[in-house]
This record gives C-alpha cells, sequence and structure tokens, in this order.
C-alpha cells in the first residue's frame, strides 16, 4: 500500500513536515550517537566492581529523576557558548547550542538511562558458563565479546536503541531549554505541538502532529517487537 | 603427555590444597562433591586462579605463581567438557562443532589429527548438524560438546563428570566413545567422577581427592585393589582385569571371557569373540574357600594362593590371591580368615557370582592392538 496519499489526505504543512523530518534526524543521530557508550557503560555496569560503580550508576539514571528542565539547563551552562565545554568545542568548531545536534545531544542523555538499563539486563542475563566454555575453546575476551555476548544479548540492545529512540522523539523539557525552539533548526515534533497550542487556530495543526507522533511510535514498538521475536526464534529450537 | 599440578588455594571457608603428576593417558579425579575436582580442572583450564601453584602440561607452563605465569584460558590449549553441554544456543550444531577452529593458526588447523567428518562420524552427529542447541537431548547436547572440545585441537582434554546428567542408557552410549578417545586418538583426558565404576572402566591413573587434599595418587589398578577411594567408598573397591570374550554359551546365556586369571563367566555381553574387555571384580562379591566348593551356584571357580592380607581397621580383612598371573582382592571378615587360617602362600580358590557384573559397567579392553575409529 502506497502510504503517500494518507499522508497527503492529513494534510500536513510544509512547517510540520519540516518538524517531522527534523524530529527523526535527531532521534536517529541521538540513538545511533549513544549506542556505543551506553553499551561500554551498561557492560561496565553489568560486569565489574571497581569503587565508584555506585556513583557511575547514579550519574546515568540522573536524568531520568531530574526534571527535564534542570537537565536542559545543566546542559546549556555546560554546553553553551561560554560553558566550558561548549567553548572548548567551539574553538574546533562544533557548536551545540541552539542547534540542531544540541537538540540530538539533550535527546541522547534523557534517553541514555532508559538504553542503558535494557542493555545492562540483557548482559546480565548472558549465561558466564557459556562464555567460559569459548575461552576454551581458543576465544579470546574480545572474540567472546564479538561472538557469544554480544549475539545473545541482542534483544536487549534493540530494545534499549528503540526505547532511546521513542524517548528522542518524545523529548521535550530538555531540549527546549538547552536550544530552544526554533523552526527548522531545533523545533522537533513536541515542541511544534507546543507551539500550535499556543497559537490560536492552531488546534487542528496540532492534531496532525498528535496523529503522526502516535503513528511513529507505534511503528517504532511493532519494529522492535517484530525483531526480538525474529532473535528468540534464532535462539530457540529449530 | 605427562601433567603436573600444584595449586593452593581459598575460598571463603573452602580450602584446596591439590599437588600430583600423571603420566599420559586418562587421569581419573575421584571423590565425593565438595571434595575440590571441579575447582581443580577450573584450574587446569585457566577458569580459575589459584592463590598459588604451578601446572606444567608437557613440559609446557601453564602456571607459576612465583614466576607470574599465568595463561589466559584462551591461550592454554585445554578442551573442556563440562556438566552440562555448555553449547552457543545461537549457532547451529555444525557451527558450535566448527567454533574452536576460526581461533586456530593455519598451521594448527592444517596439522594432521582428527578431522570435521571424523568427529562427526566418531560421535554419530552427522544428523544433527543443522540443529539448534535448544532442540537437542541430553546425550545429543553432551556428544556435540565433546566433539566441539575436540576439534579445537586441544593438547588435553578436560571432562568434569560429563556424563552426571544423563540417564544409564545415555551413559552406556557415550562412555565407549570416551574409551575410544583414551585408546585410539591418544589424547591425553582427565576424567572427573564420583562413580566407582566410571573410574573403574576409564582410568588409567587415579587421583582420590578428599576435602580439598589428595587422599591417594598413582596407577588406577593398584588403587582400586586395594580400596584406597577415600572413607566413602573404600568397599566398592575390587580387582580390576583386563580381559577377552573368549565365547558366548546361549544356553545359559552367558559370555565366557578368558585373561590372566584364568577363566570367568559373565551375563552375556553383546561383543564379538576376541574382543578386549575390562571388569571390576568387587573384593565384596569374592568369596575364599580352602577346598574346591561343591554343590555351589557361583559360575567362576579360579585357583590361587594367598598372597597377603591387610586389616582394614573396620574389621574386615583384604586378602590379596595370586589367580594365574593377576591378583584378585576379597573383602572378608577378620572371624572369615581366622576360621579357614588364611596365611600368605596358603592355596585357595576364589569364588564370583556371574551376576556380580553387571554388563553396563563392562568396558573395553584397554589399549590392546589397534582400534577402529
Amino acid at each position: 500500500m502506497d502510504p503517500a496519499p494518507i499522508l497527503d489526505r492529513l494534510g500536513l504543512t510544509p512547517d510540520e513536515w519540516t518538524a517531522i523530518a527534523l524530529s527523526l534526524r535527531v532521534a536517529a543521530v541521538a540513538t545511533a550517537a549513544s549506542l556505543g557508550p551506553g553499551l561500554a557503560v551498561a557492560w561496565v555496569l553489568a560486569r565489574k566492581r571497581f569503587p565508584g560503580r555506585g556513583l557511575l550508576d547514579g550519574l546515568v539514571h540522573l536524568p531520568l529523576i531530574l526534571p527535564p528542565v534542570v537537565t536542559g539547563y545543566l546542559l546549556l551552562l555546560a554546553f553553551g557558548r561560554r560553558g566550558p565545554v561548549g567553548a572548548a568545542l567551539a574553538e574546533i568548531g562544533i557548536v551545540l547550542s541552539f542547534r540542531w545536534t544540541g537538540a540530538a545531544l539533550a535527546c541522547a542523555v534523557m534517553g541514555f538511562p532508559l538504553m542503558v538499563r535494557a542493555m545492562r539486563l540483557s548482559l546480565e542475563a548472558v549465561d558466564r558458563r557459556v562464555e567460559q566454555a569459548a575461552a576454551t575453546l581458543g576465544a579470546s575476551p574480545w572474540a567472546v565479546f564479538r561472538t557469544v555476548t554480544l549475539p545473545l544479548a541482542m534483544p536487549g540492545i534493540l530494545a534499549g536503541a528503540v526505547l532511546a529512540f521513542a524517548k528522542a522523539m518524545g523529548e521535550f523539557g530538555a531540549t527546549i531549554t538547552f536550544v530552544s525552539n526554533i523552526p527548522g533548526e531545533t523545533q522537533t515534533l513536541p515542541s511544534a505541538i507546543y507551539t500550535l497550542t499556543q497559537v490560536p487556530g492552531g488546534e487542528a495543526g496540532a492534531l496532525r502532529l498528535v496523529l503522526v507522533s502516535v503513528a511513529l511510535s507505534m511503528g517504532a514498538l511493532l519494529a522492535s517487537e517484530l525483531l526480538a521475536r525474529r532473535l528468540a526464534r534464532r535462539l530457540g529450537a529449530a | 603427555m605427562s601433567l603436573g599440578l600444584d595449586v593452593s588455594l581459598a575460598r571463603g571457608a573452602f580450602r584446596l590444597d591439590v599437588a600430583f603428576t600423571a603420566p599420559p593417558g586418562l587421569t581419573a579425579l575421584f571423590g565425593p562433591s565438595g571434595s575440590g575436582k571441579t575447582t581443580v580442572i577450573a584450574c587446569l583450564a585457566g577458569l580459575a586462579r589459584p592463590d598459588r601453584g604451578r601446572i606444567v602440561v608437557d613440559g609446557r607452563t601453564l602456571l607459576d605463581t612465583d614466576r607470574r605465569i599465568a595463561l589466559p584460558a584462551h591461550r592454554r590449549r585445554i578442551g573442556v567438557v563440562f556438566q552440562e553441554a555448555r553449547l552457543l544456543p545461537h549457532l547451529s550444531v555444525r557451527q558450535n562443532l566448527d567454533y574452536g577452529r576460526r581461533f586456530l593458526s593455519r598451521r594448527r588447523a592444517d596439522a594432521p589429527g582428527l578431522a570435521f567428518d571424523d568427529v562427526v562420524g566418531l560421535l554419530g552427529l552427522g544428523h544433527l548438524l543443522a540443529r539448534r542447541p535448544a532442540g537437542l537431548s541430553g546425550g545429543e547436547g553432551q556428544r556435540v560438546a565433546i566433539g566441539r572440545a575436540l576439534l579445537s585441537r586441544p593438547r588435553l582434554l578436560l571432562m568434569d563428570e560429563p556424563l552426571a546428567a544423563l540417564d544409564a542408557a545415555r551413559k552406556a552410549e557415550i562412555l565407549p566413545l570416551i574409551e575410544r578417545l583414551r585408546d585410539a586418538a591418544g589424547l591425553p583426558i582427565v576424567y572427573v567422577s564420583h562413580a566407582v565404576s566410571e573410574v573403574a572402566r576409564l582410568a588409567d591413573t587415579l587421583v582420590v581427592l578428599e576435602g580439598g587434599r589428595v587422599a591417594a595418587a598413582g596407577p588406577a589398578e593398584a588403587l582400586l585393589r586395594r580400596g584406597e577411594l577415600g572413607p566413602e567408598h573404600a568397599a566398592q573397591g575390587g580387582s580390576r582385569l583386563d580381559m577377552v570374550v573368549a565365547g558366548h554359551d546361549p544356553a545359559s546365556g552367558l559370555t565366557r571371557l578368558s585373561g590372566a586369571v584364568g577363566p570367568l563367566s559373565v551375563p552375556r555381553l553383546e561383543r564379538a569373540v576376541g574382543t578386549p574387555v575390562r571388569l571390576l571384580v568387587p573384593a565384596r562379591d569374592v568369596l575364599v574357600a580352602t577346598q574346591v566348593p561343591l554343590g555351589l551356584s557361583a559360575r567362576n571357580v579360579l585357583p590361587g594362593t594367598v598372597r597377603d592380607l591387610v586389616p582394614l581397621g573396620d574389621g574386615a580383612v583384604r586378602v590379596t590371591l595370586a589367580c594365574g598371573g593377576a591378583a584378585l582382592a576379597a573383602r572378608l571378615t577378620q572371624a572369615s580368615v581366622r576360621d579357614l587360617a588364611l596365611a600368605p602362600g596358603r592355596p585357595v580358590f576364589a569364588v564370583v557370582k556371574s551376576v556380580a557384573f553387571d554388563p553396563q559397567d563392562i568396558g573395553g579392553g584397554r589399549g590392546t592392538g589397534p582400534v577402529e575409529i
């Protein structure tokens, strides 16, 4: 079925399309950029015992419990043009504040705890005895990670990525605080909906975007469910 | 291959302090649960780190805490078959079997030795190759685990109670395979067990563990005959005999064996005449008579002379007889020894019931002639 007529019938304005495209780009970049660090932190938390482990765990979970506005403001303090990190990055030509890349950073930070949590649970569930068996067959620790740990934890890793993506699609508070609400640059789907509800006659546009938002979230959930099922079948009886 | 191990390790209340050396062949680690058998295997494989110690396999030092040598598990080239199969659940049987090969250097992979098809044939895995581990029975999974370990081209194979999780029928299916590995492939094996019958079938060398220490170590035949199997199993010792199938007697349902000890009748064995077999004659199933017994139900009466008598502390005496060219141990009460006036040099007759032998426990003979694999 061709989706174009349906989308046409929604009657989305060019500005609304821009917000949708930007949101997808921000969420995709935020998720992709979090994958590596998320997996590393999840692995460390799942497998290593060291002083400061509780601190790391708390730090990762902080965006989950802090008011998003607070997280956004802290990002602004650190990554703003005059912030310690922001100033250093500006030296090498990277500017995050009030740019779509900053929106991606805000979304990545907000989604990080969800991603790490899912990955960590699945890493903890991997049978260490099977990893030991692989080592006795000649696999180095890195080879064990690549050929045993990673494939066995894949359903949880995917779940973590989908959660982070969904979170990024819906992130509002930290984003608007850190990078504001600039159409075409930092106005993501939630910001656009918010803006439309604040202007007279914007209800119809807000409703259209709400429908799109629901559809995208449902789609992401469905896709992850299908993937997880396929992986589970691979691990089950063939 | 020779194996030298001397390790100590403390984990909470458990202390392990084990040292032994073993010549080539199959070495059995025997003892009750909690005696440290699995920990010794983990130390050998590099999966546990002893607090102090030295492990040398075939002149190659795998561990020497004094010299700060500790080879990681993946560089030891020691194959391990665990109690559970521990197959990689996301790979097919074929991929599991092939898993170790990708870590072999070209030179080692091309070196002569057991090839994929040999191992698949030996273990009867042909029809399982496309299956996933989750769809295998316990016995099938354990056979795949053995094949996978063999194909990683180990210098030494460790087997940690590989039959513990299997029923009698599956055990009967896998024990002959282990005998073939030992005899035909010449692969040095360290085999953990707490079953006397398995040890009697398989072991060349026996190391008895008790509470984290070595209670006895030496040639399996002598330790079994002297009942040096730890306090729990002392009464289960006996004489291990390597014999040959001499014939079958369909009328009585018995199989005749011949060997240095003399002729023995055992319950029917489904093996061809001339097949070497190995069996344990439990010392407590051997009676001693001073004259040829008449009107007796037991089929096996073997003439011999008393070689020595050793009191065993619990009121029993181990009487060792020289029967033909073999030594046969009998476990008798002190009262019987006194009544019969048994003394070294006295001619006697050893009596063994045929049904004392469980055909399930009779193994293939050790290293007599070439064996097909």
